[in-house]
Parts: structure tokens; sequence; C-alpha cells
């Protein structure tokens, strides 16, 4: 016996596009052993999903493995039947899926998806199987572990779910368990009570791990060893310490410099000066349920100010009452000092055209059927009145302005763009209405590391180019480090605390300031460890049992 | 209050207001149908003054919303009004015998006719449809799967009469297994009513198997490509329970709502298979009531046909309700 478990030789994967197949997987070696964790890394695209679900000798539909070997334990998957494979999945190789909420059946409960493989697989009896997971459920922390597993996956929360299904990955102690970014929907607090569960278990039953993940802080804690992807092709592979300390690429190099982007500080505003935007003493409500309680904050002309604060706490809606889609309860905001009606459709056009927005999802954001000259166009013609040749011409500028070439792309569809391209063309139609001041909601956390910097140094220079205003909805606090000028935290709908960057960085913070800060992961692989003897374990699951409310 | 009860009373009364608009457009529809009974029945004998006799004794010399109203207010109370065509005209015959068939008594046989028959096909091409689209669904694209289209495509596209002259043919004549007449009656037993009964269910049953069969294929491949049933594949679950235990309880909601409108259908729209068959049921009924203008049945019947409707959609909306789980448990 050999303790090697995987053992993938130059695996090359096609996917279907337009009739012919393409590349995905251009040849690559893995090698895994018994009780190991291997880090898959690299930005979307890069094919770390296609490789780990080969692992499992598993191909999405239109997708196929067209060359070389994958081995389990000895077993050749590649020429094993569908119904040999089917044996081994679940039992001895499981998979957890990066959306929780997606991938447990609505129609079902939790327990009765937990004990799923264990019967079908005739590993456990059904009760046994029943009184394991609860067992495992208390092992990672879950609240009320006898009791959860009864309840529908709506009823749970994501970070629960995402625990639960670490746990399902478990029912039938699996050799192997494939974890595709399974935090990279979680909130940072959140991401830490799951990691910490998903490396206790790992290692309490010596389970081999592949850990699929974008995000290297991350990888840094769980991994022994790391794998960098790029498109398709390795790019190199060590040890994680070594990596950390030592990348040899290129392209390694430049990951690790993403998270070191910082814009300058600004000299404080002058005492008098009036802010472009003022946010005074709001509350507002969705029915009758008050969402956010006097909310107020300034932003000032030339400035950025973040809004942080996990997904509920009331980003967004402060950014909906600012844009007059949901007229204020109480309280109101004012535009360079004179008050804005609450509602939208009182706002006179050129009150509308300051306050532009660009939205997290440029892909739902943009009319799939309209062309890049059209989009940008729409809002040139709406707001400013030019037409035609006049009107081809500023969108040209501004494509110039976001950095894209106008005579290749003024044409494009939003389907023939990248997602980066899609998110400029979002940034040039909020600039074509010349406002003072835009919201920017989680603009980036759709993107990759390295196309984010990039729209992030865009923002940056625009800024200084126009004296944009900016409000910058995001939970990334990386982000926030490299582009805010003020910081605004939030909770429940309250502003916990606000002030300049600088400031809130340094110690002493608001508790919950402190609890964002110290959860956003850091490079250092003893990170995890040290924070969770920091915190204290039982800590750990006392937070959970708040979040259940 | 709980929020599934409070959505199906909100839809009940719904039901109730559709159901009044809908009398309102019968009345009024019927009313607009060209000719007069008094003239139909009374053919070469029309002089006006009969006509307007028989007009007065059946209350059609008033104003219609009057009789509407009446209409109403009878029908709310489960009384539908006497048959014309039943009916003694005192004024014609020359004396009242005193006796009246109400629409009521004229319709219940042949209703429940209708709902045996409708009740038999259900049995079978329910179960049989869904059947059939989880296994297209399982072996789609498969020969399986294309058979099982063209096939049904093939018999929904046919003539209903046709279909029964085909079944007529191959189970009654030239394999006499059953019987080509339909002609029930009151107190026949129930064994002997099913086999009468089973040819032009199972002509109905080639009708409506396509849709529902169709719609059950479609809403569970619909849901393949979700992230649950991914998950249950890479949980080494076998094919067929992927589908029945993960795919079909998410996929109810739209499989029930092309059951009830087929269900539907078989209450108030199968008067050809009936006449194939000489099934007693209330389509004949229907067109008889036509012809000879029988004002009173005819509106009954339209009215008998909106209630299975509503009541058909009603069902269906309240179960996929109930198929939702995120309705049936809060958070």
């Amino acid at each position: 016996m050999t303790d090697t478990l995987v053992e993938m030789r130059d695996i090359r994967i096609e996917g279907r596009a337009d009739e012919t197949w393409m590349p995905i997987i251009k040849g690559v070696d893995l090698t895994l052993k018994k009780g190991e964790v291997l880090g898959l890394i690299g930005e979307s695209g890069a094919g770390k999903s296609t490789l780990g679900l080969a692992a499992m000798g598993f191909c999405r539909d239109g997708v196929r493995i067209a060359g070389g070997s994958v081995s389990f334990d000895g077993i050749d998957l590649l020429a094993a039947s569908a119904e040999q494979k089917r044996r081994l999945l679940g039992k001895r190789i499981a998979y957890v899926a990066q959306s929780a909420a997606a991938s447990f059946n609505p129609a079902h409960k939790l327990i009765d998806q937990h004990v799923e493989a264990p019967v079908q697989h005739g590993v456990m009896a059904r009760a046994e199987s029943e009184q394991d997971g609860i067992e495992l459920y208390r092992k990672l922390r879950l609240p009320n572990p006898d009791e959860i597993g009864f309840r529908y996956p709506h009823q749970v929360s994501g970070g629960q779910l995402q625990r639960a299904m670490t746990a399902m990955a478990m029912a039938c102690r699996p050799d192997l368990i494939i974890f595709d970014e399974p935090t990279t929907a979680l909130d940072v607090t959140t991401q830490i009570e799951v990691l910490a569960s998903i490396r206790q278990i790992v290692e309490e039953f010596d389970t081999a791990a592949i850990y699929i993940t974008h995000d290297l802080a991350v990888v840094a804690q769980m991994a022994d060893r790391i794998k960098v992807l790029l498109r398709g092709d390795e790019v190199e592979e060590a040890d994680t310490r070594e990596m950390l300390s030592h990348p040899k690429q290129d392209y390694t190099k430049s990951l690790w410099a993403v998270r070191e982007f910082q814009r300058p500080p600004k000299p404080p505003v002058a005492e008098d000066a009036t802010p472009v935007v003022s946010v005074q003493g709001v509350t507002a409500a969705y029915g009758k349920i008050d969402v956010l309680h006097n909310v107020s904050f300034d932003i000032h002309e030339g400035r950025t100010v973040a809004v942080v604060g996990e997904s509920g706490s009331g980003k967004s809606t402060t950014a909906r009452v600012i844009t007059g889609l949901l007229p204020p309860r109480m309280g109101g905001i004012e535009l360079d000092g004179e008050a804005l009606p609450p509602d939208y459709r009182q706002r006179s056009k050129d009150q509308l055209r300051q306050v532009q927005m660009i939205y997290q999802m440029a892909d739902t954001a943009l009319n799939p059927r309209k062309t890049v000259g059209e989009i940008v166009g729409r809002p040139v013609e709406f707001y400013m009145g030019l037409r035609g040749r006049k009107k081809r011409d500023r969108v040209a500028q501004l494509l110039d302005q976001i950095e894209l070439p106008a005579g290749e792309f003024i044409d494009r569809l939003p389907s023939e763009m990248s997602g980066g391209q899609k998110q400029r063309i979002g940034i040039a139609r909020a600039l074509a209405a010349e406002p003072k001041f835009i919201i920017c909601d989680e603009v980036t956390s759709a993107l990759d590391q390295l196309v984010a910097e990039g729209i992030l140094k865009l923002l940056a220079r625009l800024q200084d180019e126009l004296k944009l205003s900016y409000m910058f909805i995001t939970h990334d606090l990386a982000t926030v480090r490299s582009i805010a000028d003020e910081v605004v935290v939030m909770k429940d709908g309250e502003v916990v605390e606000q002030g300049p960057k600088l400031d809130m960085f340094r110690p002493p913070h608001h508790a919950y300031t402190d609890l964002l800060l110290s959860s956003v992961p850091e490079m250092d692989p003893d990170w995890l460890t040290n924070l969770l003897a920091e915190r204290g374990v039982d800590n750990l699951g006392d937070a959970a049992v708040d979040k259940m409310g | 209050m709980n929020p599934v009860l409070k959505i199906i009373l909100q839809r009940l009364a719904l039901g109730l207001l559709t159901l009044f608009i809908v009398s309102i457009v019968i009345f009024t529809a019927v009313n607009m149908l060209p000719g007069d009974f008094a003239e139909a029945i009374l053919g070469q004998g029309a002089t006006p003054e009969a006509v307007d006799a028989i007009r007065r004794d059946l209350g059609l010399d008033q104003h219609p919303v009057a009789r509407y109203l009446d209409w109403l207010a009878g029908a709310v109370q489960g009384d539908l009004g006497n048959s014309f065509a039943q009916a003694n005209f005192a004024s014609f015959v020359g004396a009242d015998s005193g006796v009246r068939v109400t629409v009521a008594q004229q319709i219940a046989p042949r209703f429940a006719n209708t709902m045996f028959l409708a009740g038999v096909t259900a049995a079978i091409a329910v179960p049989f449809a869904i059947t059939l689209g989880i296994l297209a669904a399982l072996y789609r694209n498969s020969v399986f799967d294309k058979a099982a289209n063209i096939t049904t495509l093939t018999s929904i596209s046919s003539p209903e009469f046709f279909l029964a002259y085909v079944l007529i043919l191959f189970l009654a004549v030239l394999n006499p297994v059953l019987p080509s007449l339909s002609n029930i009656y009151a107190d026949m037993g129930f064994g002997e009513r099913l086999q009468k009964t089973l040819l032009p269910a199972l002509t109905l049953t080639l009708v409506v198997t396509a849709h529902m069969m169709r719609m059950t294929r479609a809403a569970i491949i619909n849901l393949l490509a979700s992230p649950y049933i991914e998950m249950a594949r890479l949980k080494g679950i076998k094919p067929m329970r992927v589908i029945v235990r993960h795919a079909l309880p998410n996929a109810l909601a739209p499989i029930i709502n092309v059951i009830a409108l087929n269900l539907a259908y078989l209450i108030t729209g199968v008067v050809v298979v009936e006449v194939v068959f000489v099934y007693p049921g209330i389509g004949q009924l229907f067109v008889d009531s036509v012809k000879i203008r029988d004002i009173p049945v005819v509106q009954a019947c339209c009215l008998i046909f909106a209630a299975a409707y509503i009541l058909l959609n009603l069902t269906a909306d309240i179960l996929s309700i109930l198929s939702n789980p995120r309705l049936r448990h809060k958070k």
C-alpha cells in the first residue's frame, strides 16, 4: 500500500462552446496523499472547480475529460463504469459546494439529506446515521444540534448551512472531500466559524481534502500545500509556507501584490465645507419593520466613504434611500446643502443626474440585448440631450475614460465581454450623466482580485480627475483599506462607528468593528490558529448562537 | 392566522368573485343567442299570440336584468329553475298538470355520469402520464424518450372521434374485449358501469396524456441543472432516486397546474367522445339544450363548467402552495 490517495496525470479537460470543444484544463498533474489538504487557487475561469470535480471522476454537462488519467486509491476513475463511480461518490469521496443554500434540496429537512448517503450506500442504518449526524452537528458547533437537523434549509442561516453541508460530506467518513469555495458567499465573521469547523473536522478524521478558493489568505489557513492555476495550466505548486514566503512565478507574485494597493491619505476636509451628500437621521422601513435606525453621515467632494457591514446590516437600504427608491420614514437626504425630495419621482432631472449608481452584478445590470453604444448612449441622450454623431462621440470619449478602446467595444453586446469589462461599462454609464456622486454597491465583490484591483484603480483615477464623491458599499475590508477616505461601520441598521480610515484601522475600536477587522483572513498561515486561541473556542460557539437571534 | 390558511381563504374569495362575474357573462351570452325557445318549439304554428303566451309563461317577457337577478337568487339557493323543454305550458296545452321537471333533476344524473367518466380517466391518465414523464426525464434524449414524445403528440394531435374509432376497431371489433357502446343507466352495478366506461376513458386518456407527460418531463429536466441535483448525484444517489426524490418534489407546482387544466377539460369538453360512445354525460345534454334553446339548462351547464374550472384551478393553486416547504414551514 502506498499512501497516495489521488493521482491525476496529464489531465486534459474540454468544454463545449459553439459546436467545438475548447480546452479548460491543459494537462495538469495532481497528487494527493492520504490525510493531506491541497489548496487549489486561481481566478475564476482558471479551471479550479473543473479540476476538483475531475478528481471525483465527475464532469458537468457539456464538459468532458479528453485525456490523462485519474486514479483514486488505485481505482482508475476514467475506466470505471458509472455504477462503480456512483458507489464511490458520497461514500468514499464527498463534495462541499460553494452555495450551501442552493445545494441543499429545499424540499427536504437537513437530517433527511444528511442520512441519505449513508443509508443508500448501506454504510449505516437510518437511526444510527441520524444520531451520528447530530453528533457531527455538535462537533461543528452548530447551535441546537439536537434540533437543527429537523429544519428545512430555508429555516437555517447561510453559515450554518455551510457547516451542515460539511457534516453531510462527513456522513460516511469519506477518504477525500472536495471543498469548492465553501466560504466565498459568507460574511467574514461567519467565514471564520466555518473555516475553523472545517479544519477541525478534517484533522480529527484525518480526511484528505482538495480546498478550492480564490482567496489566498483563506487557503493559507487550510492547506498543507498550494497549487496555483492560471487558465487551465499549473503555475506552480509548493508547501504553503514556502509558497507564501517565496513565490517563484511572476503570476503568483502578482496575486500576492494585489492586497498592497493603497491610496495616499488626503488632507482633512475643511471644517465649513458643505458635504456633497448628507444623510441626516434616516430611519427607513420595509413594510412595518424598521431596517434603518437614525443613520447619519456626510460625504464630501472628491472623497470616498466606505460603508461596511455584514449582509443585512442596511448598507444597500441606505443606498436605496439616497437614490429615492425607498422614501425614508424619518430624516432626509441633502445634496449640496439642499434637501432632496424623498421620492425619486419628485426629483428634478438635474437632481437625478447628480446621483448615479454602479451595481454589484454587471451581468444583470446591463441589458443583454443592447450594445455598449446603446447602454452608455442612453443617459447621454436622456440627461445631456445629445443625439446622433455627437452622442456617439461622447460615448467614445467615455469608453476612452474607462480604458476600453471605443472602436472595438462600442458595438459589442454584454455577452461578448468579460466580467471586468462589463463592470467598466457600468462605470461609463454612471459617468455619462456627469454626476457629482456615485454609489458603488459591492462593485468588486463578484470579480477576481486582479480584475477588482484594476476597477479600484480606475475609480481612484476618475475621482481625482473629475472630483467625484463615492459611497462605497462593501463587506470586504481589504477594499476599504485600499480605496476609502472615511469609513462608516453598520450593524443591524445602525451606524456603530464612523471616522477617517486611519483612525478606524487603529485601535481602540468599537467591539463590533474589532470583530470585523480581526475576522479578515491574513496571509499568515498561523493566523486562524492564533485567532481561535485568542478568542477561545467557546467564544466562537457563543457567537454562532448569538447569530441565531 | 396561519399564512397558508389565509392564502387559501383569499383564493376562495377570489374564486367566488370570478364565478359571479362569469355568471353575468354566461347570462348575457346565452341571451344573445339568436332564436327563441317559443319560436323553436312552436315551429310552423308560431303565431304571434302563441309565442307571446309561452314567453309570458316562461317569464321571457320581463326585463333581462330582472330575469338575471331572479336566476342568480335561485342559483345561490341551489334552485337552477325549471327546464323549458320538459315544462307543460298551461297557456298552450290548456291545463297545468302541476308537474315541473327542474333543471337540477335533469342535470344531476348526467353530471354524475360525467364525473364518473372523468374520475376513471383521471385514475388511469394521471399516474400513467406522470410515470411516463419521469421515465422520459430519466432517459432523456434516448429512444424511449423520443418514442414517448412522438406517440403522445400524435395522439393529442388526432381528432378525438378518430382515436375513439381506432380503439373501437381494436378493442371492440377485432378483439371484442370491451363494449363499444357505453349506454350506462342509473341502477347499474359498479363493475359493469366501469367496463362500459373503459373505452371512452381510454380514448380520453390518449387525449390528455401528452400535456401532463410533457410538463412533467420539462419541469423535471428544468431542475436537473440546479446545484442540489448535482449535489445528489455527487452523493452517489441512484439516478431514478435523484429524479423522484430530489427533482420531482420541487417540480410539482407546474405539473399540478397542468393536471388541473386537463381534469377541467374532462368535465367540460368531452361531448365528441360522449357522442361516439353514446355516453349519457352532461356534454350531450348541453348540446341538445342549446339546439332547442332550453335556456335554463344551458345556463346551468355553463355555470357548472365555470365552477369546475375555477374549483380545479383553485385546488391546483392551493396544492402548489402546499408543495412549497417555504410556505408550509415558516422561518
